[in-house]
């Protein structure tokens, strides 16, 4: 049975798959229009303007110094050099917000739901808090008002002559290693391993003879007394280098600088915020009857959360809670309006003002930011896939 | 039965008692939620005490120890321990528009109450004709308000260059210009990424993934100094025009994540019934997809635009005077330099931001119990 020929070309029209292809190519050439249409124009303004078109700056001495430097970097070295001090610096914050955002948005996440009213309460107005006012204020406040409001060096608050706090940061003893330190750190390494030795015996003896043994307090013990006990079998060989003053300014220790504290506090406050609402619902939405029955076996409140709740809300919980680690590390990038010098300030900032490569520099900040994300979202997809239900 | 000669049997039933103190009224209640036991009430009293160290001196700040009015940052300066909202006072106008001609100022007065009525309109779900309000809101408004702003010869309405706005206004010109596009681009991005069509699918992907992945702040600068870049040399797009265009493009991506996750909570039997029925492809989003998907992430909606709310202070990174930088800029004033000033400024901005995006909040929560009241 042939068709008529003369209606082909109309059912052609009609196809949904030849409509899609025809959709299809009206979009990519619309894209390919853009694209070349872009480039081209960006290609003419650059040599307009006289912008570099090519990544030859990368080598080329930056001559601008950087306030916080983790590998060695001097106004001598190259644009591509301070590209690796900003990304440091924002991988430090990253890091550090990240660690100390997860326990502090737990626990208030955990004390929203505490059966001691002031607590949840407390807990409430922290969370709405920090949810309902832009990070920038936060940033701005802690920075500007906070700590730029701290008195000068000569007037450091004091804390034990240990630590000293003052308007330009927060310095706290350097230790000094010497000979020998390597003990240490070896002895904490067999320290830990000894700890999780010993908590796989204690599981397997439990799970034999129903004898429970202490894990936490060994552990502990390990991890803490073998370091210590080396420190003093090699002849204590790790000194601190204190703070002190000098003129008008203090010497020595780790200086954090003001914008560092700044931005990792005001992170970490206002993300615990986001994680807490996170925990809350995740510990929410496991079924009420796991924690009675956990009740019922004689499990105090601490125990059931830890043991019996906290685990299955964990399912829930890890999703939103990477997407809010990644929020910290692109919530990083506010360094900016602070003057911390992270991976935009210095790259997309100081480094595009010199060399005007407006295109190469945005390209290459972006593509970072991007890298991270991406790797991140892979890591969780493959997370849960190996964590989702198995269901029959 | 009852013998009256047995004097230990009660003839008359005894009294009914009142539950005892403790397991009745406000004491049960504190016994149970603040001293159900030691340590609840050891914690109850230690932030008690915390609560009473810290609370009153922080109203005595904002209330009697505060200046509120005074002529320059003088009496500010001698009084540190309270609050300079005098200062507040003094730059509510600059705070509100910015370096907007004092005289043009009716006009962002209009726009904002216009703007007000017509979210009030779409916001309310009994509303009636909310249709004619998304048309007006989405459609004649985004025109009018151009008109009112920034002035047009035809109207009689002098033009005010956009380098003069700034304050509130900017801010919720930024996140309203930023819903009203970015939520048709972003259903769009959101059928795209579902699209059977590879190439259209593949596009919607790799751009919700590249905004995504992103800083705000990156995206920012990019439209601030790229897309002159991008356009020929003769169309130089003006300052606010490119962050509105970043923020717009922005937003379209997390809207569009938002709406995929309403498209895929939809029933399977929908898009089936719709095809029995003859539907093609538009028809079927538009009649019947696209009205459930909508319904449903609403509260997501809101949420997004929240976030975006807040977002909108980063915009002074490339120049703009948003309310945050309005506030940032009035702390350079040396008439009213001083200790106070900033705490006050943060203060007066946060409780901006925070009466915002808080009535947002409870307005995306009372959307949420509306959508699970409906699906009980």
């Amino acid at each position: 049975m042939a068709e008529p020929s003369q209606s082909t070309a109309a059912s052609a029209l009609y196809d949904p798959r030849v409509r899609g292809y025809a959709y299809q190519a009206l979009l990519l050439a619309a894209l390919v229009a853009l694209v070349w249409s872009a480039s081209h124009n960006v290609y003419v303004n650059m040599q307009a303007r006289g912008v570099p078109t090519g990544f030859g700056f990368w080598d080329q001495t930056a001559g601008f110094d950087i306030n916080q430097k983790l590998i060695a970097y001097s106004s001598q070295s190259t644009y591509g050099r301070a590209f690796w001090v900003g990304l440091c610096n924002t991988a430090l914050v990253a890091a550090l917000g990240i660690a100390l955002a997860t326990p502090l948005g737990f626990a208030i996440g955990v004390a929203r739901l505490s059966p001691n009213w002031i607590l949840a309460k407390i807990a409430m107005i922290y969370v709405e808090i920090m949810r309902n006012t832009p990070l920038l204020l936060q940033l701005l406040f802690w920075y500007n008002a906070v700590l730029k409001a701290l008195p000068a060096p000569r007037q450091s608050i004091n804390l034990f002559g240990l630590i000293f706090l003052n308007n330009r940061g927060l310095y706290v003893p350097r230790p000094e290693f010497a000979l020998g330190a390597e003990w240490i750190a070896l002895a904490f390494l067999l320290g830990i391993a000894g700890a999780f030795a010993w908590r796989r015996w204690a599981r397997r003896r439990q799970a034999l003879t129903g004898k429970q043994a202490p894990v936490g307090a060994v552990a502990a013990a390990l991890c803490l007394g073998l370091p210590v006990a080396a420190y003093f079998a090699a002849g204590r060989p790790v000194g601190f280098d204190l703070a002190h003053q000098a003129g008008f300014n203090l010497s020595g220790g780790v200086q954090i600088l003001p914008e560092l504290a700044a931005l990792i506090f005001g992170l970490v406050t206002y993300t615990a915020g986001f994680i807490a609402e996170i925990v809350r619902a995740g510990v929410l939405a496991v079924s009420k009857g796991q924690g009675e029955a956990a009740s019922a076996l004689g499990l105090h409140r601490g125990l059931t959360m830890r043991l019996v709740v906290i685990p299955q809300a964990m399912r829930l919980i890890t999703p939103p809670l990477t997407s809010q680690y990644l929020n910290i590390v692109k919530n990083s990038s506010l360094a900016v309006f602070i003057g911390y010098p992270d991976l935009v300030q210095i790259f997309a900032g100081t480094v595009l003002n010199q060399t005007q490569a407006a295109v190469q520099v945005m390209a290459i900040t972006m593509g970072v930011y991007l890298v991270i994300s991406l790797a991140v979202a892979f890591a969780l997809n493959a997370y849960n896939a190996r964590q989702a239900l198995k269901e029959r | 039965m009852a013998d009256a000669s047995l004097a230990y049997v009660r003839t008359a039933p005894a009294p009914i008692l009142p539950a005892p103190i403790f397991s009745r009224g406000a004491f049960a209640w504190m016994r149970e939620n603040l001293f159900s036991s030691w340590t609840s009430g050891a914690l109850t009293l230690i932030l008690l005490a915390l609560c009473l160290w810290l609370i009153p001196p922080l109203i005595e700040w904002a209330t009697v120890r505060a200046v509120w009015s005074a002529p320059d940052g003088a009496l500010c300066r001698a009084h540190q321990d309270g609050a300079c909202w005098a200062f507040i006072a003094q730059k509510i106008d600059y705070f509100r528009y910015g370096s907007y001609p004092q005289g043009e100022r009716w006009r962002v007065d209009v726009t904002e109450a216009i703007g007000g009525v017509l979210i009030a309109w779409l916001a309310w779900p009994g509303a009636p004709r909310r249709a004619v309000g998304a048309g007006l809101f989405f459609v004649a408004f985004p025109i009018l308000g151009f008109i009112l702003l920034r002035g047009s010869d035809w109207f009689g309405l002098p033009v005010v260059e956009t380098v003069l706005w700034g304050g509130v206004f900017v801010s919720l010109l930024t996140a309203l210009v930023g819903i009203v596009f970015s939520l048709p681009l972003g259903v769009l991005l959101a059928l795209g990424r579902r699209s059977p069509l590879p190439i259209i699918r593949a596009a919607s992907v790799m751009f919700i993934e590249f905004v995504r992945g992103v800083p705000f702040v990156t995206v920012l600068f990019m439209a601030n100094f790229m897309l002159p870049l991008f356009l020929p040399e003769s169309w130089t797009p003006d300052r606010l025009l490119r962050s509105l265009v970043g923020a717009a493009l922005f937003a379209a991506a997390y809207m569009a994540e938002e709406v995929r996750g309403g498209l895929q909570s939809i029933n399977k039997g929908q898009f089936e019934g719709a095809m029995a029925l003859g539907l093609k492809y538009w028809p079927m989003t538009g009649l019947v997809i696209l009205p459930q998907a909508l319904t449903l992430v609403v509260p997501g909606i809101v949420n997004n635009f929240i976030g975006l709310f807040k977002d909108t202070t980063l915009v002074s990174i490339v120049g703009l005077v948003d309310f945050l930088g309005a506030v940032e800029n009035a702390f350079k004033d040396t008439v009213w330099v001083g200790p106070t000033i900033a705490p006050t400024g943060y203060a007066f901005a946060a409780l901006f931001y925070f009466a915002f995006c808080f009535a947002m909040s409870r307005y995306q929560a009372f959307t949420e119990r509306r959508l699970a009241a409906g699906r009980r």
